[in-house]
């Protein structure tokens, strides 16, 4: 940092106009610019920390188990972290405007069992498929409206629609599997393309998508302007109901799309399914650098959080560890990857 | 040798109570303070001054324990304090009242004051003893009509801050007293009441280091400066050796000619026409206008309901009726994005509250405004609109390492300036400033005038809200005083700081001391109750009913030439001192009663 940047007495100087008074400031930035050590975490910001978890435990794994970097392994570990990385980049949306959604687990309950429901009754794949992912995105734009227009925490109203969706599917399976779903519905799922899962590409559009929005578009933007202070982002011009509402539309619709996909997977509509879903969402953003205060994280660090745990519950299975010490580790990680967040807050805050 | 030294500088045989000797402290690579020294004499009242990040602030932490000095001495009574913590050096008798007050909102006074010592028998609370202790301590600081079970949330600023000064009265040992910026809140007469009470502390043998960007303050109530300036020691002594001048010189190490921009500007047609605003349904209404190039002032107490208009205005709060034309079309204050998108643009009071985006880069705080305009088809607008955010921002001198960092970063007025460079990047035609140099050193602040002015030059219709007289006086090309809600009277831009302090006030006499405490009860932020609430307060003072009638009525009719507004002035104002040393007076004077109704004056 230079002294002379940070507090150089100036002349008192009027506004002059728009065209450059200040090429002597553009010259200076431009000077500083190579200065600037290029270091991780300018490149992927602030899911560097995740990123490195990752590399080391696939690095671990590959030594520790010949089985792991196999291409059946992998194939089977796309498949189970596909679903929980949809639901958390949703998730990561709205923990980015300060929220949370809590519902994801029983909308994706309910969205995979009606659809399930609509195949039996023959209802053709595509209709069904997208009555499912409806149904999601309208419990999302309930959620939304509820956070926005009643003014409920968000924490309160998705509490609320948690149970609301779960006993929905309850009432509406009678608590059984739904059973005898078409073969082409199945192999969404469970196909390939070129070797690769269905699933794991889905999980990587949504993932790129989801990017793409974040960084590169206005409503991104609004997002975390929303986040980071609402009633400031309503004075300068930001729809925050709309956004707000968007959000949780968003994670309402990826957890009903996550909720077709299981289905699919599993061949049955199971109406238990996506139980505690919300807490591995959440997880998985706050393990990728999102901050529980919003306006920050990343699309691609809740993506690398779903994957680092679904690689160590992959690891721990190959390994035989027990599952119950994977569950310690992975509430270690969230507890080390959030204290390390607030080590460097603090220490960009006293340095800066 | 402490001792010869104390005499030497302090000009007084007495002991400091505390010394801080060649104190460094330095953030990373950035040296906040540098050898800098402070001794603090029982009895004497110390000003700090300097410009925002010269190191007041750090000075005041290491002082109050908040951060740990990297070199240096540091005693408290002549005992060298080693590792200091907040706790030890306030029990050690050194307290710290502070700009942004560290009372708990939602509880009551009582509790307020006697937290984390509350008087409990076995764990229960003893409330008799609570109460009784929580009157000594208000009455001590002339909070007499204040109830201890009153909720601190409810209580204007102005009370709240002596709340503040007698929660750290009630502490065990009060040897010395940090005051951080105690007036930022609080209108010409509320400060004035203030500093009396720390001239009252001064009589009880208290050391007090007092810091303040009001530089009249230092000059009424200071018996000692010390300058910082970069984190160094500017300059220290006595505060008689000090004009205005000299101390502006010795803060920016340059001379500041005239803080104010040069007003000859020609109005020219009203770009902003209110017409019969109302807030509510019963609340008065407001009509006034605003020419291209011209800067109005808004003048009034606080609680007045400046802030809640110039929202209103914008879009932010409900309006229950009114017209707003922009430049002849007729505009409907949907919401800021409406206003927005209409020309008008917002700097509010309250930056942390209600501009900043803390967590958001410089860039984006800038261009959150117009992302919308500059984009096609939803994606972020390209590199020509961030270049033009960045030209802006070095136009207005912005002191940033990176315009990528975190906006939080910046020092309140380098905060100021992105915020303006936000609206600037909207291009709007009327820029409204509410409080604009809250906060804000002297050297940021002559530079933000001479922005305001020149915006005005340019043809801008320029709003300014302030509570701070001269420069509400010295910015504004015609003022409007508020009261109560409604418009109290316009002055012309030469008017004195009495007639905007009588018209604020009514005119009437001991209007001002009494109600300070519950006349407005709710301070700024609270929007839609204000109205109403000060109606509740205003049996409490009937004058105000007899003043304001007329001029509510007044403001129906329409049309009324601008020609009194100079003949009043002319008017020579009884009082003796002026508003800012000593509005005293003016609080016990009876009313010029033909003034009231006289004075009102509306634009046509």
């Amino acid at each position: 940092m230079d002294k002379l940047i940070w507090r150089e007495p100036i002349a008192t100087t009027r506004i002059t106009g728009r065209q450059p008074v200040g090429e002597e400031p553009q010259a200076q930035a431009k000077a500083k610019a190579p200065r600037r050590v290029i270091t991780l975490g300018d490149i992927a910001g602030r899911e560097s920390g995740g990123l490195v978890v990752l590399l080391v435990a696939v690095g671990a794994l590959t030594l520790a188990s010949d089985e792991f970097l196999t291409g059946n392994n992998l194939s089977n570990l796309a498949r189970q972290v596909a679903i929980f990385g949809i639901i958390a980049v949703g998730q990561l949306l709205v923990i980015l405007t300060a929220g949370i959604d809590l519902s994801v687990g029983s909308v994706l309950g309910l969205s995979g069992a009606s659809t399930a429901q609509f195949l039996v009754a023959g209802v053709p794949i595509w209709p069904a498929l997208l009555l499912g992912v409806g149904i999601g995105t309208a419990l999302g734009i309930a959620n939304g409206l509820l956070v926005t227009q009643a003014k409920l925490p968000p924490f309160i109203a998705t509490l609320g629609m948690l149970g609301i969706a779960r006993g929905i599917v309850l009432v509406t399976t009678d608590a059984q599997t739904v059973q005898g779903l078409p073969e082409s519905f199945q192999t969404i799922a469970n196909g390939t393309i070129l070797g690769i899962p269905n699933l794991l590409i889905i999980a990587a559009l949504v993932t790129v998508v989801m990017w793409f929005v974040l960084t590169r578009t206005v409503f991104g933007r609004y997002i975390y302007a929303v986040g980071s202070n609402p009633e400031s982002a309503r004075l300068a011009g930001v729809p925050v109901r709309l956004v707000m509402i968007s959000v949780y539309a968003i994670s309402g619709l990826l957890a009903g799309l996550g909720g077709v996909l299981l289905t699919s997977r599993l061949g049955a509509g199971i109406p238990t399914a996506g139980t505690g879903f919300e807490l591995n969402a959440i997880a998985a953003c706050v393990i990728g650098g999102a901050s529980l205060f919003g306006a920050k994280g990343s699309a691609l660090g809740a993506a690398t959080g779903a994957l680092i745990m679904g690689v160590l519950n992959n690891g721990g299975n190959l390994l035989a560890i027990n599952a119950f010490y994977l569950q310690i580790a992975i509430g270690v990680l969230i507890l080390v990857a959030v204290g390390f967040d607030q080590l460097n807050t603090r220490r960009s805050a006293a340095s800066g | 040798m402490a001792r010869n030294a104390g005499r030497d500088e302090g000009g007084t045989t007495r002991e400091p109570v505390v010394e801080l000797r060649d104190v460094s402290k330095a953030f990373g690579p950035v040296q906040a303070l540098t050898d800098v020294s402070l001794r603090l004499v029982p009895g004497q009242v110390h000003c700090l001054a300097g410009e925002n990040g010269a190191g007041k602030s750090t000075l005041i932490r290491v002082l109050t324990g908040a951060l740990r000095r990297d070199s240096g001495a540091y005693e408290i009574d002549g005992e060298p304090v080693t590792a200091p913590t907040p706790a030890s050096v306030r029990a050690a008798g050194v307290q710290a009242v502070y700009q942004e007050l560290s009372l708990l909102p939602h509880l009551s006074v009582a509790e307020n004051l006697f937290m984390g010592r509350l008087p409990a028998r076995s764990g229960i609370i003893t409330r008799s003893r609570l109460r009784g202790r929580t009157r000594e301590a208000l009455d001590e600081v002339g909070l007499t009509d204040l109830s201890p079970d009153a909720i601190v949330e409810r209580l204007p600023a102005a009370t709240r801050q002596l709340v503040e000064i007698a929660k750290v009265l009630t502490a065990d040992s009060v040897k010395a007293i940090v005051f951080d910026e105690p007036t930022t809140a609080l209108t010409e007469a509320e400060s004035a009441r203030l500093l009396e009470h720390i001239l009252r502390l001064r009589e009880r043998g208290i050391a007090m280091l007092y810091v303040t960007h009001r530089l009249e303050e230092m000059f009424e109530i200071g018996d000692r400066v010390t300058v910082l300036r970069d984190g160094g020691l500017s300059e220290s002594g006595p505060i008689s050796d000090y004009d205005e001048d000299r101390l502006i010189t010795a803060m920016v190490g340059r001379e500041i000619s005239s803080l104010y921009p040069e007003s000859h500007r020609h109005a020219g047609t009203p770009v902003l026409r209110v017409r019969g605003l109302r807030r509510s349904e019963n609340s008065p209404s407001i009509d006034f206008d605003v020419g291209a190039g011209e800067i109005l002032g808004i003048g009034g107490l606080l609680g007045s309901g400046r802030s809640e208009l110039l929202l209103s205005i914008f879009g932010a709060d409900p309006i229950a009726a009114g017209e707003l034309e922009i430049e002849g079309r007729p505009v409907k204050p949907r919401g800021p994005r409406a206003m927005m998108n209409a020309g008008v643009g917002l700097l509010t009071e309250d930056r942390k509250v209600l501009g900043l985006l803390p967590e958001l880069s410089i860039r984006e705080n800038v261009t959150i405004a117009s992302l919308r305009s500059g984009s096609r088809r939803g994606l972020l607008p390209g590199r020509e609109q961030s270049e033009e955010a960045d030209r802006l921002l070095d136009s207005l001198r912005l002191r940033a390492g990176s315009y990528d960092q975190p906006v939080s970063t910046l020092s309140g007025g380098n905060q100021q300036k992105v915020l303006l460079a936000r609206w600037l990047l909207t291009k709007p035609k009327i820029l409204i400033f509410d409080e604009p140099t809250k906060g804000i050193d002297v050297g940021a602040k002559g530079e933000l005038y001479a922005v305001i002015g020149d915006l005005a030059a340019k043809g801008l219709g320029i709003i300014v809200v302030s509570s701070y007289l001269p420069e509400l006086l010295g910015l504004s090309d015609r003022i409007l005083v508020l009261r109560d809600g409604e418009v109290a009277g316009e002055l012309p831009g030469t008017a004195s700081e009495e007639d905007v302090l009588r018209l604020a006030s009514g005119g009437r006499g001991a209007e001002i001391p009494a109600p300070r405490q519950e006349s407005p009860p709710s301070p700024n932020r609270t929007g839609a109750g204000l109205p109403p609430a000060s109606r509740g307060a205003e049996p409490e003072t009937p004058p105000a009913r007899g003043a304001g009638g007329p001029s509510a009525s007044g403001g129906k009719e329409t049309g009324t030439p601008p020609a009194p507004g100079p003949a009043e002035v002319e008017t020579p104002p009884p009082r003796g001192a002026g508003g800012t040393s000593s509005p005293g007076p003016a609080e016990t004077e009876t009313p010029p009663a033909p003034d009231g109704p006289g004075e009102v004056n509306r634009d046509g």
